[in-house]
């Protein structure tokens, strides 16, 4: 009987590892179609419409183009040890170039690259590579799309309060927020812009309580960052309380009061850097996208009535940057 | 500091604690139920999983809010089976098969959300039902009685766990075999058949729960509840196994997450000490934790497998 349960025990884990391994991990790839090959580990799911489904999305569109072979992802690693394990797995199997999609990977992609000199390794978003040959970082500036947005927001709201719902106040989601921000003080100095950190990327519940403090203290107009802000978008729709999105185009979650999302485009990035490992540069660069280099879009909600004045205050706003360089 | 005190402030943050305390307070009130019969089921969090992308999944198709949250109980129930025949019949180590159990849950649900549906994709929510009379008193009905109907029925669940718990054969059995299962057994009482029912009533709320929170917060997404139901095991540790207890442990843990989230907003709480105010309801839940433990002990056969003569 002991021997049966316990059995019975190691079978249930081994249906659940596997059940997990099977949600988890993705080929987007097939077979021989080109010999560049491109790993991602991400923290959270692949179509969550914001960090991990952007570069996702960047992959697809390469290997749609022919400029890579196959793609591999797995996503919902949020723990480190367990993204460890796949990054260094991937090397192993002979990918060409490492993606650690996520701020907290720094430490692993650190320790793998060194393991594997003659793989190139990407983390983001960050600025730091290590000093290793072999790794690329890369960020985006989501400050200048939170900067635009906010501009929009502020002459959207109709009583000057706007909230922001955040997860952690670290990397690009302090930076999106910070920017977003500054955008909405810009346009109305005396404008009131509650920031709401969470402290938590994926509690769902908690961001939708955050978005209804937020509504609750007179926002009419709202943003915010990370994969659980799909929460906070579900009591905006309730509430009629207009929406900017980052990271993904979240028109699907509320196209009624979605207006615009910022979304980042890594495939220019992620081209440049696929060319420069084929040339061997295998790292020691940081990359940053833009508005100016195509990296960051607005892409405009066709469902939503934006006023032509405000498109156009967003648009200066874009070509600023655009400028700029 | 005066903005804490409005009388709006208050509203929202009273009413956000009892939305935050619903899902926890179904998971730990079925919990509850399977640890006074002497079974531990740590994979209450993925049994909610399931039941929340079941929920999710069936009001997605049908637009029926409460199919879909009768379709979350049903898979709760199963799962509760299931835990049952683990832990009861083949006698495993319950700890563990119960981290299995929630492995289970939390793969399975997003493979089945992967497959099944893609990207996240809202649903219809509950709709809140105004008490009449009682929804006009001021303040107070604002806070207590314009919620949606589970909230009501999670609620009123509490007295009758008590009731059923306290007053019936059915409960005084629960806590003889939680306590003493050899001397239930030698008085006819079934030992196995108590603990398959108490595992079967805990799997359905934990998969209520689940689908209590996908339909309320109308969308699923990888790992919904956010380790939910582990905060649920330990709120029935933090309620002494009593519905009473556990409902002030989930209220108050609910209060606690509101009223940080809402001194986040009036920025009274600093953003440096913003991290530090989040760890506030788990610190709370552990002092409350060493405060039970000193005064309340667990059910005497708590994990242990029962077999006749031994």
């Amino acid at each position: 009987m002991k021997r049966r349960s316990i059995t019975l025990v190691v079978l249930i884990a081994a249906f659940a590892l596997i059940a997990a391994a099977c949600s988890s991990d993705d080929d987007g790839g097939s077979g021989d179609t080109g010999d560049f090959k491109i790993a991602i580990v991400a923290p959270s799911a692949s179509n969550d419409l914001a960090f991990t489904q952007s570069m996702v999305d960047a992959a697809t569109k390469l290997k749609d183009d022919g400029v890579i072979g196959e793609f591999s992802v797995t996503d919902g690693t949020f723990v480190v040890d367990d993204a460890a394990v796949a990054i260094r797995d991937y090397a192993s199997q002979g990918f060409n170039l490492v993606i650690g999609h996520g701020s907290q990977y720094g430490g692993s992609i650190s320790e793998i690259a060194k393991d594997f000199p003659e793989t190139s390794f990407a983390w983001g978003t960050s600025a730091d590579t290590f000093g290793l040959a072999n790794v690329y970082a890369y960020e985006a500036a989501s400050d200048q799309g939170g900067r635009v947005m906010g501009i929009m927001a502020a002459a959207l709201s109709s009583n000057d309060n706007v909230g922001i719902v955040g997860p952690i106040e670290v990397g690009d989601a302090k930076l999106y927020v910070d920017g977003f921000k500054a955008g909405v003080l810009v346009n109305k100095p005396s404008a009131t812009v509650n920031v709401n950190y969470i402290d938590s990327f994926s509690d769902v519940a908690l961001a939708a309580e955050a978005g209804q403090s937020l509504i609750g203290a007179g926002a009419d107009v709202m943003s915010g960052t990370a994969q659980m802000v799909v929460g906070a978008i579900g009591v905006a729709s309730t509430e009629g309380v207009l929406w900017f999105g980052t990271q993904a185009n979240q028109k699907s979650l509320a196209p009624e009061i979605v207006v615009a999302s910022q979304v980042y485009h890594w495939e220019h990035m992620l081209e440049e850097m696929v060319s420069n490992v084929k040339d061997g540069k295998l790292g020691g660069e940081l990359y940053v996208i833009t508005f100016a280099n195509d990296g960051l879009v607005i892409e405009y909600n066709d469902d939503y009535d934006l006023p032509s004045e405000v498109k156009d205050l967003g648009d200066a706003a874009v070509q600023a940057f655009k400028d700029e360089g | 500091m005066s903005e804490v005190f409005t009388t709006a402030v208050m509203i929202a943050v009273v009413a956000s604690a009892i939305r935050l305390a619903v899902p926890l307070l179904l998971a730990s009130l079925g919990e509850t139920f399977g640890q006074r019969s002497g079974v531990l089921n740590l994979g209450v969090d993925g049994i909610m999983l399931l039941g929340a992308f079941t929920g999710y999944y069936t009001v997605l198709k049908t637009g029926n809010v409460w199919l879909g949250l009768l379709t979350a109980g049903i898979v709760g129930l199963f799962l509760g089976l299931a835990s049952a025949v683990i832990a009861v019949t083949l006698k495993a180590e319950q700890g563990i098969s119960g981290i299995g159990v929630y492995l289970f849950g939390l793969g399975m649900s997003d493979l089945l959300f992967q497959k099944l549906v893609g990207t996240p994709i809202p649903i219809d929510t509950f709709p809140a039902v105004n008490i009449p009379l009682l929804a006009d008193i001021p303040y107070i009905g604002e806070m207590f009685f314009q919620h949606s109907l589970v909230i009501y029925l999670a609620f009123a669940a509490i007295p009758v766990a008590t009731f059923v718990m306290n007053k019936t054969t059915f409960g005084m059995n629960i806590r003889a075999v939680g306590e003493y299962p050899d001397a239930a057994d030698t008085l006819g009482v079934s030992v196995s058949g108590v603990r398959y029912a108490t595992e079967i009533i805990g799997g359905t709320l934990a998969g209520l729960a689940g689908g209590v929170l996908a339909i309320t917060l109308g969308i699923f997404q990888q790992n919904l509840t956010n380790g939910a139901g582990f905060i649920a095991i330990a709120l029935v540790y933090f309620g002494a196994w009593r519905p009473i207890g556990i409902m002030i442990g989930a209220l108050l843990f609910g209060f606690v997450n509101a009223l940080v989230l809402e001194l986040k907003t009036l920025e009274i709480i600093p953003r440096d000490l913003s991290n530090i105010a989040a760890m506030a309801p788990a610190i709370i839940t552990i002092l409350a934790l060493v405060f039970v433990a000193r005064r309340f002990r667990a059910p005497s056969a708590l994990t242990k497998p029962f077999t006749r003569g031994k």
